[in-house]
């Protein structure tokens, strides 16, 4: 009986996961649909108008047609949030995960990005060695499992770098290095997008750190980078920080970027295999 | 800020000279689709196109198809991607082939200013990640070439209304790259004074 529960439950979870990555592809969410509109509303170039409003458009038209945002349907990235009580083992979540990715790239078809990094040949339908990304955090006292799952496009994931500043560059050193590298990235990532700094570990509510997020926000929109790099107001629409403690001796800041097409979708799985989908979460 | 409509492949070259950038192009007629596999061919390993490309509009992109029969594919998703990792080619491609015009997200560094005034040719910038609309401006594939390098084949599109491009390099040797990071690198100095 209870291989039959943890089967059907596999299949749940495949059948979200497939559900959730097609989805994440065609309808972005309301906060960043409210946050690109700010952007057209606010922005004075003529070449950056040109660029947010067509952007504006091209998520009317992929809502009307339903069709992919973009056509980089990226590497298959979930974050999964497991209840210490949920019956399906995360070794069979990621299964489920793997063959619900690779599913909806055959069925609808997706573009298949995923190669072998050294041969460079396509190693399957969006999977591969240690494809998808999961990323996973366990909650206690909790029997459910949320499934979101964040497509990452390439042209902004190539826009990522890492330097290890040393203590006495402070935070002048990680905001001079986040400025460098968003400025030094141009149009390439499709901006305006958000800016994702780590100087460490998990998401903070610390004052201290979200003082910096506000600060290089506006940095970073001071600089007239603009939309798709050809000079405007608004070069990023957010910027969140991460931040662990360090060794004594370590300043380490890495910039990773998310394009304009911030996509995701989300998955509610109860312990007996009912799913509500969340585009909002 | 002027704004033109060009139809492709091009025979005059008053054409490309009329575009300034910042200017605003709608696209009409043919444009060829090609990525990194595709030029490296090219030029890397010395094979011929099979395809005309004088006068041509090139499209950096590898997209998403649905095989119908040998050789017909039809349109699933078409959008553009990165051009900067393609530079090196402008050159060859003006030279050699009669290129006029590459398109592409992002643009191209400073090292493509001076083939594209020596060779009369013009950089556009579209709008990436907006591949939605820009698949309804796809007509049709035509043609597609070397299929074993899917989906970095040689494409052949007819376009309606392909657009709006946003000049980035004209043949003038004007670049809104450079002038945006001009101007950023100075006010750079400004906010680093601030921090």
């Amino acid at each position: 009986m209870s291989i039959d529960v943890t089967t059907d439950l596999q299949h749940a979870v495949e059948d979200a996961a497939a559900h959730l990555y097609v989805w994440a592809l065609k309808d972005i969410p309301q906060d960043l649909r409210d946050a690109l509109r700010a952007a057209a509303a606010r922005e004075t170039s003529v070449p950056g108008r040109r660029v947010l409003s067509t952007i504006l458009r091209n998520v009317e038209v992929a809502d009307d047609d339903g069709n992919l945002v973009c056509q980089d349907t990226g590497i298959a990235v979930y974050t999964c949030r497991v209840g210490e009580r949920f019956p399906l083992h995360p070794a069979r979540i990621y299964e489920a995960l793997r063959d619900g990715t690779a599913r909806a790239t055959i069925e609808h078809p997706l573009r298949s990005n995923a190669v072998h990094t050294i041969t460079r040949e396509n190693t399957g339908p969006n999977v591969g060695h240690r494809l998808p990304i999961v990323h996973w955090e366990f909650v206690k006292d909790w029997d459910g499992l949320d499934v979101k799952c964040v497509p990452k496009g390439s042209g902004s994931e190539n826009m990522s770098f890492l330097k290890m500043c040393v203590p006495a560059d402070g935070v002048k050193g990680i905001k001079q290095f986040v400025l460098e590298s968003i400025v030094g990235s141009g149009g390439k990532p499709c901006p305006p997008g958000i800016v994702g700094v780590g100087i460490g570990g998990t998401r903070n509510a610390d004052p201290i750190v979200a003082q910096l997020e506000d600060g290089l926000m506006g940095l970073l929109n001071e600089t007239g980078i603009g939309p798709m790099g050809l000079g405007g107001d608004v070069t990023v629409l957010n910027c969140h920080i991460e931040h662990a403690d360090t060794h004594m001796t370590l300043n380490p800041v890495a910039v990773n970027y998310q394009c304009w097409a911030a996509r995701r979708a989300t998955a509610h799985v109860a312990a007996d295999g009912t799913v509500d989908f969340d585009r909002e979460a | 800020m002027a704004t033109h409509e060009v139809t492709f492949p091009i025979g005059d070259e008053q054409e490309i000279l009329k575009l300034r950038a910042g200017d605003e192009v709608v696209v009409q007629g043919h444009i060829i689709g090609i990525r990194d596999r595709t030029q490296i061919r090219i030029f890397d390993q010395g094979v011929e196109p099979p395809m005309d490309l004088r006068g041509a509009f090139l499209l950096h992109t590898a997209p998403g198809v649905r095989k119908l029969s040998e050789g017909r594919y039809e349109k699933v998703c078409i959008g553009t991607t990165t051009s900067a990792r393609m530079v090196r080619f402008t050159e060859p491609l003006g030279a050699q082939y009669g290129v006029r015009a590459i398109c592409g997200k992002g643009g191209f560094p400073d090292e493509a200013i001076e083939p594209m005034r020596k060779l009369g040719m013009v950089y556009f910038a579209i709008v990436g990640g907006a591949a939605a609309l820009e698949t309804t401006q796809i007509e049709e594939i035509e043609e597609v070439a070397w299929e074993e390098l899917m989906p970095e084949c040689l494409w052949k599109f007819r376009v309606k209304d392909f657009g709006p491009l946003t000049v980035g390099i004209d043949a003038h040797g004007n670049s809104l790259y450079h002038d945006v990071q001009t101007a950023a690198q100075a006010k750079l100095k400004e906010l680093y004074a601030r921090l």
